[in-house]
């Protein structure tokens, strides 16, 4: 919405009366009161963290009290020591080549699916695919769990690959939604135009109706890059090898390691959230954006 | 050239489309169809996920309602759900409004309200877990609150509480972000000209904002009920189920009950009509909220 606000700026100079928009910023109002109101409350989400921080940096003997006292000297061995502990780069490797994966074939092969029933859905057989993939959009998790567990483990995709596969299989229903969506909202001209040249269906699709979802990819790759790189419930079924673990798994199997030692467990909790805080404080902007898109499509 | 209004119609569907979508449909349907229907076969029979089996008919069914443990888990699930529904709705809404006032560091703020949705709700779950049971008890002991100095996740009563506000404070994030989507729909000149005739803040809430967002509430009501009632990670990290089986979720139950219980069939029946009430309750909601949405 930034974006429009910013880009009705220059159009002020014409001689049509000013945008309500461009009217407002004339005379900015901040309501201050408002403003503090919001600081207070956005200090919720900044507690536990402050909360986790502080602790990972203390010594076992200073915990005691709220938990909330500033650490006396840093204790920074916590994350050395939390870093062998978990062997915390494994589990970054593995979270990390799941979800780039996962996103990649998501982008991939979803859009293309995606395309084919958005430019077909007169069609009874594109049509009723259309509501076959939207209607698992109902079906809880729980009730295909225990057999997709079983099937994966005959199959030999009881690993990262598997991961990769049941994201991308499991994130259709969804994307199609979004993007078929967006897809009925391109012109046909285009495509009608490149058709008469003597293009292929596949060549028009990746050619041209795949660089112009670009922004809808965006959305579907955000939303499967956060679900993929948090999830726990699909890695703790599917995966059977301990050196496959990803981060929250890797969290969760070491859990009873740390009963005695808060501090390496706060720093071991740190070091699986970092990096994806460490992308999203440069690309904030973007991933909010990119998530408010996908719910007004 | 009438046929290229738009392409393919009135001739056959190009093949190249059943390529594209042929795939993707045997994959959907291995890992998706077929579990599904083989769920519901296997909740016929006495598997316990390894070994032999029978068929039982439809015991495991009629056992499942005299399970006080399977109740038990109905009883919490619900519970949690409809509380943490009705509270993140309420809690997103405020702050998205409030976001989408006239304040300062707009950005910054929505960017700091989404934290929570990047972060892996599991790992969230044992910074609160430290929270509840330690940092909470000390503040409350200083203050002299006599009531909040032991956790209250080691009450039986009280541990529900502990799981609503962790997947609330989680849940709130994305929420916040579609009822600000939502909000900045409304074009300005609305609440310029009802500010004119007078009207008051809640007046303006309830004849402007809300008919208006009624979509987004509509979808941010069933998808917040349906995850609430699949709560499984917030669980796992906070309560492990307990103290007892108090915080036991269906999601949990399924889980232990199906991988470490020897309980296969058994579950796979508690999962069926999981599904079955998940989907009537989406389909009641739809019609009561879109009904709602329709008489503005």
């Amino acid at each position: 919405m930034t974006a429009t606000a910013e880009s009705a700026a220059p159009r002020t100079a014409a001689p049509s009366g000013p945008s309500p928009t461009a009217m407002r910023r004339d005379r900015p109002k901040i309501n201050w009161w408002l403003t503090a109101l919001v600081a207070v409350c956005s200090l919720t989400v900044l507690i536990p963290l402050y909360l986790a921080v502080v602790t990972a940096l203390k010594t076992p003997d200073q915990l005691g009290g709220t938990g909330f006292e500033l650490p006396i000297g840093a204790r920074w061995e916590n994350f050395a020591e939390a870093w062998t502990t978990v062997k915390f780069p494994r589990a970054l490797l593995n979270t990390a080549l799941v979800t780039v994966g996962a996103v990649l074939l998501t982008l991939l092969t979803n859009s293309m699916v995606a395309y084919a029933i958005a430019r077909n859905l007169h069609r009874k057989f594109f049509k009723g695919l259309y509501l076959y993939f939207i209607a698992a959009l109902f079906v809880p998790f729980p009730i295909i769990l225990l057999s997709v567990v079983k099937e994966t483990a005959i199959l030999g995709l009881d690993n990262q690959l598997g991961l990769i596969l049941l994201y991308t299989v499991y994130g259709l229903s969804f994307n199609i939604f979004v993007y078929v969506a967006y897809i009925r909202s391109i012109p046909l001209e285009l495509e009608e135009a490149a058709l008469t040249d003597g293009a292929s269906t596949w060549t028009i699709f990746w050619r041209i109706i795949f660089p112009l979802l670009g922004p809808m990819n965006a959305t579907v790759g955000i939303l499967t890059c956060l679900w993929a790189w948090n999830d726990f419930l699909l890695p703790l079924v599917i995966l059977s090898d301990p050196a496959a673990q990803t981060l929250p798994l890797a969290q969760f199997i070491f859990q009873g390691q740390f009963n005695t030692n808060y501090p390496v467990a706060f720093a071991s909790y740190l070091l699986a959230l970092a990096p994806l805080l460490l992308v999203y404080l440069f690309a904030q902007r973007w991933v909010v954006s990119g998530v408010m898109r996908g719910s007004t499509k | 050239m009438s046929t290229l209004t738009r392409p393919n119609v009135g001739r056959k569907t190009p093949r190249v489309f059943y390529f594209m979508v042929l795939p993707a449909l045997v994959i959907f349907a291995v890992f998706h169809t077929v579990p599904l229907l083989s769920g519901i076969y296997f909740s016929f029979t006495n598997y316990a996920g390894y070994g032999e089996w029978s068929f039982v008919g439809l015991s495991n069914y009629i056992n499942l309602f005299r399970d006080d443990r399977i109740l038990n888990a109905y009883g919490f699930t619900f519970l949690f759900a409809i509380v943490s529904t009705i509270a993140v709705n309420v809690i997103s809404l405020a702050v998205a409004i409030a976001l989408n006032g006239r304040i300062k560091f707009k950005t910054g703020f929505r960017g700091i309200f989404f934290i929570p949705n990047i972060l892996s709700i599991l790992i969230v779950g044992y910074v609160f877990n430290y929270l509840f049971s330690n940092s909470v008890p000390a503040i409350a002991e200083a203050l002299g609150i006599n009531a909040l100095t032991t956790s209250i996740l080691a009450g039986a009563d009280t541990a529900w509480i502990g799981v609503v506000i962790l997947s609330v404070w989680q849940a709130a994030a994305f929420n916040i972000i579609i009822y600000l989507a939502g909000l900045q729909t409304i074009g300005g000149e609305l609440y310029e000209a009802a500010s004119l005739d007078g009207a008051s803040s809640w007046r303006q809430f309830r004849s402007i904002t809300f008919p208006l967002i009624g979509a987004f509430f509509t979808i941010n009501m069933v998808l917040s009920l349906k995850n609430f009632l699949q709560v499984f990670d917030q669980i796992v990290s906070l309560t492990a189920g307990g103290p007892g089986t108090s915080t036991e979720s269906i999601s949990l139950l399924i889980y232990r009950g199906g991988f470490e219980g020897g309980e296969y069939g058994y579950q796979t029946a508690n999962a069926v009509i999981y599904l079955i009430v998940i989907i009537a309750i989406s389909f009641v909601q739809l019609r009561i909220l879109q009904r709602r949405e329709a008489s503005f």
